[in-house]
């Protein structure tokens, strides 16, 4: 919403990493806008159910469309937007439970069409918004509210993940570092095929890990992020599985293949070997 | 006396043409002027299997798949004894005399149809030889097969020629044959040609046309019987720039995927069968209560779960018109032919633009797989459904107020959020009491957009009225006109629109004393909900993956109105 809507009555806690996210993705659609003259009705937001799903309606300035939909299901509902109409620039915004857990099952499918849309996650490794339950992305072992004796299942590891299912743009970000992770964001929009930049964004009401991504060196803790090297070649797939393997949380693109065709443009390849019929010559074939 | 209507069963294994026979027998019907259904049951398994099929050609329109058959085409020796019971006393079998014999029992015919079909050169003309066969039968002449042949194996091809003349010899071969039978089942009364052009078409392919013709844009969905010749259908014709068929990985995908289509502004649809039904139930009240338009067909099939993929049942109208959770009700439209199938898919899509949400198009198994000959419908008639939709600034306000209100397309300004939580009138998420109160009265209130006014009615001064739905109207049509000749006082009215129903049809069943409805399901569907809207009503069920018989309709009308008028007159 642009201005304060007093019955909108959603708030993130203080501190929530889905802050400096909501100002990443805002600052990368205005880029957008900038650069390419195509206006912010242009684009449309896809949001999961989670705390972080409210981003929709917690974007300042200037409104692009929104869906505010059901719980997992923002990539298929991102698909019918996006080839009902490709010229649309369409993003997905959703939490690591509403993606990887509940949605999963649409992660694969999308890699494998290399529908052109972004898709940012925001990975608290918990469920917010249920108030703690653990997700695919909580540590084994960690209490929750659900796992009162420890969670039992390892940790996803979603970049690997992408990685193996296909995703062709595979980015990490963090959301202390909201202009990076803009400039992340704003590559996804610009890759044409399946992008997902999948960011840590700390719940600092249920798994604060700030200080562990970020580090407090002063008292000896080490951070878990790293930047990707400026040699890294993300075109490189054994060398993206490579930088998965090095420990801690690489933060830039992982892999980037610019080689695919993405899903509208397939379908348009098909329309000649296609030959179009009028209804009236449809019905034609059913006359005697 | 001269036959009015026949019904052949052909009955086998999956493979042995037990299909294209009926077909080709409905088809080589139609095109002289008869009226033509067939009735497919599937076997189970993917190749073989005992499977039948049944062609019901008449001189008149034809209603139901017919209660008798006239002649039994037995493939094998299974289907002889699993089908002749059937055989009315008069009746006739013609069996493959290559797979079994018979004791000559007077009535059974032994053909040989491979082999006769072999010696003409074509291995392929078995069904020929069996049409043939037939048409000896019931006297019709050779000509019309001869020109049924000559039209459907013209291809502009350089063998055209001589499939011809196999197929004119393999027929030619079954009726010597079977005259030498000396079985005749009379003479069928010549043809009245309609004078109105016709199709000759399947519930499924008339869904696909329909919805087309009323502009769809965006068809995804997954594969599922009996709904899977819709997707087939539109993969291949539904092409192009701005239009798209496509299959997807499940149902919860294609319902989602029709959504945000329908939320960027294109007519969309998606056909599937219950166990789908089920699996859309979330994105059908998100549709609800974002507004968004979308065509959902539902072609029934058999029993929850997986249930009874392969049978015909109506048993879906509660998972259909209250599919999901929250105060939702869906508009509902049901084919009751394959004629409706066609107008039903127009207005469905037209209804779903019209109204701003979800819409679904009840069909099934019996009507999805049926061939009849319809009427070519007229397409210069057909409006291409429309959407309100906003053209103005930005600073939109999408849900305000209590009545349907433009709706904004992506890429144009007034940029808002389609919500599936409770909402503002900006669509942002809300708890307050009266904005729910307001929404949901707002969503119920434009059901009233949909009311039509038309519906059939027949002998309205009656007190007891039959009033069936989806494709029990064939049979329980034909049973009405029975009890109608024979006085029995009993009306009739008909909808494919089940909600809203037109409420000029509504006021006057709520008037009588009884109301009778024919349904396949064990729980009285329609007139459970026919009930709970202050109708007097009560169903005849049937749960046995069959459509109904119109003598069984006629004994239990009859029963049902006799307690009836002996109850009345008591009080
Ligand atoms: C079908 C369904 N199941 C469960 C829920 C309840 N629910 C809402 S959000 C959520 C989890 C959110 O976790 P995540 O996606 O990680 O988002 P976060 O709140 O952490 O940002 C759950 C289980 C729901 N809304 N719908
Ligand atoms: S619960 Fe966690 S994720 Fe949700 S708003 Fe609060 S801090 Fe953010
Ligand atoms: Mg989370």
């Amino acid at each position: 919403m642009s201005k304060k809507n007093p019955e909108y009555d959603f708030k993130w806690c203080p501190g929530c990493g889905d802050f400096g996210v909501r100002r990443a993705l805002e600052l990368a659609m205005i880029d957008r806008m900038e650069t390419t003259g195509e206006s912010m009705h242009n684009s449309v937001v896809v949001a999961g159910i989670g705390c972080s799903g409210n981003l929709v309606h917690l974007l300042e300035g200037e409104q692009p469309y929104g869906i505010h939909g059901i719980h997992g299901r923002s990539l298929p509902i991102a698909l019918g937007v996006k080839m009902a109409r490709p010229s649309l620039n369409v993003v997905v915004v959703a939490g690591d439970g509403d993606f990887l857990s509940i949605g999963g099952e649409h992660i694969g499918p999308q890699a494998a069409r290399n529908l052109d849309i972004c898709a940012v996650i925001m990975d608290n490794g918990v469920y917010g918004l249920t108030k703690g339950q653990s997700s695919p992305t909580t540590l084994q072992g960690t209490v929750t509210s659900s796992t009162p004796f420890g969670k039992l299942e390892t940790k996803t590891n979603p970049l690997e993940l992408y990685l193996t299912l296909g995703v062709s743009f595979v980015a990490s970000g963090f959301s202390g570092q909201p202009r990076p992770l803009s400039q992340l964001i704003r590559q996804g929009m610009e890759h044409r095929g399946f992008s997902i930049v999948h960011v840590q964004s700390p719940c600092t009401t249920y798994n604060d890990t700030f200080i562990e991504l970020k580090g407090d060196l002063k008292n000896g803790i080490q951070p878990s992020i790293w930047d990707v090297p400026e040699d890294h070649d993300p075109s490189d797939k054994n060398a993206a599985h490579n930088l998965l393997q090095q420990g801690g949380v690489p933060i830039g693109v992982i892999y980037n293949d610019t080689n695919r065709l993405s899903l509208d443009q397939s379908v348009e390849n098909t329309w000649e070997k296609a030959q179009p019929k009028t209804v009236g010559q449809l019905m034609g074939a059913f006359e005697f | 006396m001269q036959m009015r209507d026949f019904v052949v069963r052909f009955a086998g294994e999956g493979g042995q043409g037990v299909v294209t026979s009926a077909e080709g027998l409905a088809q080589s019907s139609t095109q002289v002027g008869y009226h033509a259904l067939t009735f497919a049951t599937f076997p189970s398994q993917i190749l073989g299997g005992p499977t039948w099929t049944q062609a019901r050609i008449s001189v008149d329109p034809v209603l139901s798949a017919g209660d008798d058959v006239n002649v039994l085409v037995a493939f094998n020796r299974e289907a002889y004894d699993t089908h002749c019971e059937d055989v009315l006393e008069d009746g006739v079998v013609i069996y493959n005399s290559a797979e079994f014999e018979l004791e000559g029992d007077g009535r059974s015919f032994g053909l040989p149809f491979e082999e006769l079909a072999k010696s003409t050169g074509n291995n392929r003309a078995a069904n020929m030889v069996i049409i043939g066969a037939l048409a000896h039968l019931i006297s019709m002449p050779q000509e019309h097969l001869v020109s049924f042949v000559e039209q459907r194996f013209n291809r502009g091809r350089a063998e055209d020629a001589e499939v011809i003349r196999s197929n004119i010899a393999a027929m030619t071969l079954g009726r010597n044959h079977l005259a030498e039978s000396g079985f005749s089942l009379g003479e069928l009364a010549p043809p009245e040609k309609p004078e109105y052009q016709q199709l000759m078409i399947k519930g499924n392919e008339a869904v696909s046309i329909g919805a087309m013709a009323a502009g769809l844009d965006f068809y995804v969905g997954y594969p599922i019987s009996p709904a899977t010749p819709i997707l087939l259908y539109m993969e291949r014709n539904l092409v192009g720039k701005d239009r798209l068929a496509y299959q997807v990985s499940s149902e919860i995908e294609s319902i989602t995927a029709i959504l945000g289509a329908g939320y960027a502004g294109k007519r969309s649809m998606t056909a599937t069968s219950g166990p789908g039904v089920s699996l859309m139930s979330e994105g059908l009240g998100l549709a609800w209560i974002a507004e968004i338009p979308l065509v959902v067909v539902n072609v029934q099939r058999g029993g929850p779960a997986t249930g009874l993929p392969t049978k015909t049942e109506q048993s879906d109208l509660f998972s259909c018109m209250y599919p999901a959770h929250g105060d939702v009700k869906i508009p509902i439209i049901a084919a009751g032919t394959v004629e409706e199938c066609f107008f039903g898919a127009v207005k469905a899509v037209e209804w779903a633009e019209r109204y701003q949400g979800p819409v679904i198009l009840l069909s099934e198994m019996a009507l999805a797989e049926r061939s009849q000959n319809i009427p070519k419908p007229d397409l210069s008639k057909i409006k291409q459904a429309k959407r309100k939709t906003y053209t103005g600034s930005n600073g939109y306000l999408r849900y305000a107020g209590n009545e349907l209100s433009p709706m904004p397309i992506p890429g144009t300004p007034g940029s808002y959020v389609a919500n599936g939580s409770e909402h503002d009138d900006m669509g942002d998420t809300t708890h307050l009491g009266e904005r729910h109160v307001q929404m949901t009265e707002r969503r119920f209130g434009k059901i009233k957009l949909l009311e039509e006014d038309d519906f059939e009615r027949d002998q309205p001064e009656h007190s007891i009225a039959v009033v069936t739905w989806g494709g029990s109207k064939g049979p329980s049509f034909e049973a009405y006109n029975k009890l109608k000749e024979s006085g029995v006082p009993v009306g009739w009215y008909y909808t494919m629109y089940l909600n809203p129903l037109p409420p000029k049809m509504l006021k006057e069943l709520k008037q009588k004393d009884l109301v009778i409805v024919p349904e396949l399901n064990y729980q009285g569907q329609f007139s459970s909900i026919l009930r709970s809207l202050g109708v007097k009503a009560e169903s005849i069920t049937q749960y046995t993956g069959l459509p109904f018989k119109a003598r069984t309709l006629v004994e239990k009308i009859t029963e049902m109105t006799n307690v009836c008028l002996k109850e009345t007159v008591g009080v």
